[in-house]
């Protein structure tokens, strides 16, 4: 056993976990914050992406020891009460989920690559980049929308702020 | 996974020291093969040692001839390094198409060269580049450090430290990506030295893991282009076959990978 400290959704926690515990088990069973999901548990399929330290990582492919000290947001985090993050809004607007399962990881994938593409975002490239994360009811094309919708509101909401 | 005590390393020595005192221990970079496999029960170490945290193995350095990248730089920390991207931009090529982005941000080219898989990218660039391996312990030349299947030269308790590339005149990488696991069906990098040497190597086609190919080398010696790959033939004998693709398909692979990053390259 080990102590790993981490702060999660902005907030410090302490977590008691064996030491091959994923970080994706801390979230879910130690914090029980189960929108994190787990779909293949072999890196593919991207239900489980969280956000360490501002980066789209697999929280099933890392041990919860490999996250001390980090930051984590997961999708339980980035909406500000209840007003939907952009990409959730986007989302929602879009109907760019069926089932839902895939919807966390697909949301903080698409977070990710807005950050790092910012206004440069097109299709193809929107196409290209979530190609780690795999869903099986939409057949992709709303969940592009949504994405590129996305990416123009955060790009206004950050000239807002 | 199977219990394993996991400790985190703060440098290089507290690393091999850690080690040295477990009875079957083994390194943890990004963990993007090392933690599947652990899932699968197909490896289950006593002890988990993390070098993902030690600064001394993290980052790149430029110099007239030489490009280095030390062990724990992840691919992301590569594919965006401008040093790279201006030294030897096939690397930054090779490492936007290898896994998918969660997994550029944790992977590093220390744990892919240390595990060698037959369909791994990086491989391919240390050979046809004819990088030098740099352990705790070591150089070794890439010519020397991959033997076969998932091994190669490294000791017990040896950690790559960095790896330090030639900067060639050209180089390109093209691979055809299997589209469920990303890794290379079959890929090829070429590379031309500042010297005028040619080396070639494939990646995802032999038996035997990365090779160079020695046929394709000449014809690119005598002519740089890809039109000079058109009459070469590449045996099958010896190259994988599986569900993917013949032996055969694998052996046309190699000549039409090395065609486009003989294009690539320019």
């Amino acid at each position: 056993m080990s102590t790993v400290k981490l702060t999660v959704n902005g907030k410090a926690v302490a977590v008691d976990v064996e030491d091959r515990t994923l970080l994706v088990q801390l979230l879910r069973d130690h914090l029980n914050l189960t929108g994190t999901h787990v779909g293949c548990d072999t890196s593919q399929c991207g239900a489980c992406v969280v956000h360490m330290d501002g980066r789209a990582v697999k929280s099933c492919t890392m041990l919860a020891g490999q996250a001390d000290g980090a930051n984590v947001t997961t999708i339980e985090g980035i909406a500000k009460g209840d007003e939907l993050h952009p990409m959730q809004a986007a989302f929602r607007d879009n109907h760019g989920l069926q089932c839902g399962y895939c919807t966390p990881g697909m949301i903080m994938s698409a977070i990710d690559i807005v950050h790092r593409h910012g206004g440069q975002l097109d299709e193809p490239t929107v196409r290209h980049e979530l190609e780690g994360n795999i869903c099986r009811c939409t057949g992709y094309h709303n969940i592009v929308k949504a994405v590129l919708d996305a990416a123009g509101r955060m790009k206004v909401s950050q000239a807002a702020e | 996974m199977y219990q394993t005590t996991y400790h985190r390393a703060s440098s290089v020595d507290e690393a091999v020291s850690l080690f040295g005192k477990s009875s079957e221990a083994k390194f943890l970079a990004g963990g993007q093969t090392l933690l599947p496999v652990m899932k699968q029960r197909l490896a289950s170490p006593s002890d988990v040692i993390d070098l993902g945290k030690i600064k001394e193995l993290q980052g790149v350095e430029l110099s007239a001839d030489t490009l280095t990248i030390k062990a724990a730089t992840t691919y992301y920390d590569i594919m965006t390094n401008a040093d790279v991207k201006k030294a030897i931009p096939a690397i930054a090529h090779l490492t936007s198409v290898l896994g998918d982005p969660a997994v550029r941000y944790r992977g590093t080219i220390g744990g892919s060269i240390a595990n060698n898989d037959p369909a791994a990218d990086f491989p391919a660039a240390l050979l046809a580049l004819g990088a030098t391996v740099k352990t705790n312990k070591r150089l070794i030349s890439a010519d020397d450090f991959f033997k076969g299947l998932f091994t190669t030269a490294l000791e017990d308790g040896e950690i790559i430290t960095a790896v330090a590339f030639p900067v060639p005149a050209k180089a390109g990488y093209e691979k055809m990506r299997h589209p469920a696991s990303r890794f290379a069906l079959t890929g090829v990098f070429v590379a031309q030295t500042k010297s005028g040497e040619v080396r070639v190597a494939a990646t995802g086609a032999s038996q035997n893991g990365v090779m160079r190919v020695p046929a394709i080398e000449a014809a690119l010696k005598a002519n740089w282009s890809p039109s000079a790959i058109d009459s070469v033939n590449i045996p099958a004998n010896g190259l994988l076959a599986d569900i993917h693709g013949t032996a055969e398909y694998r052996a046309n692979l190699v000549k039409v990978m090395a065609q486009r990053a003989v294009a690539a390259a320019g």
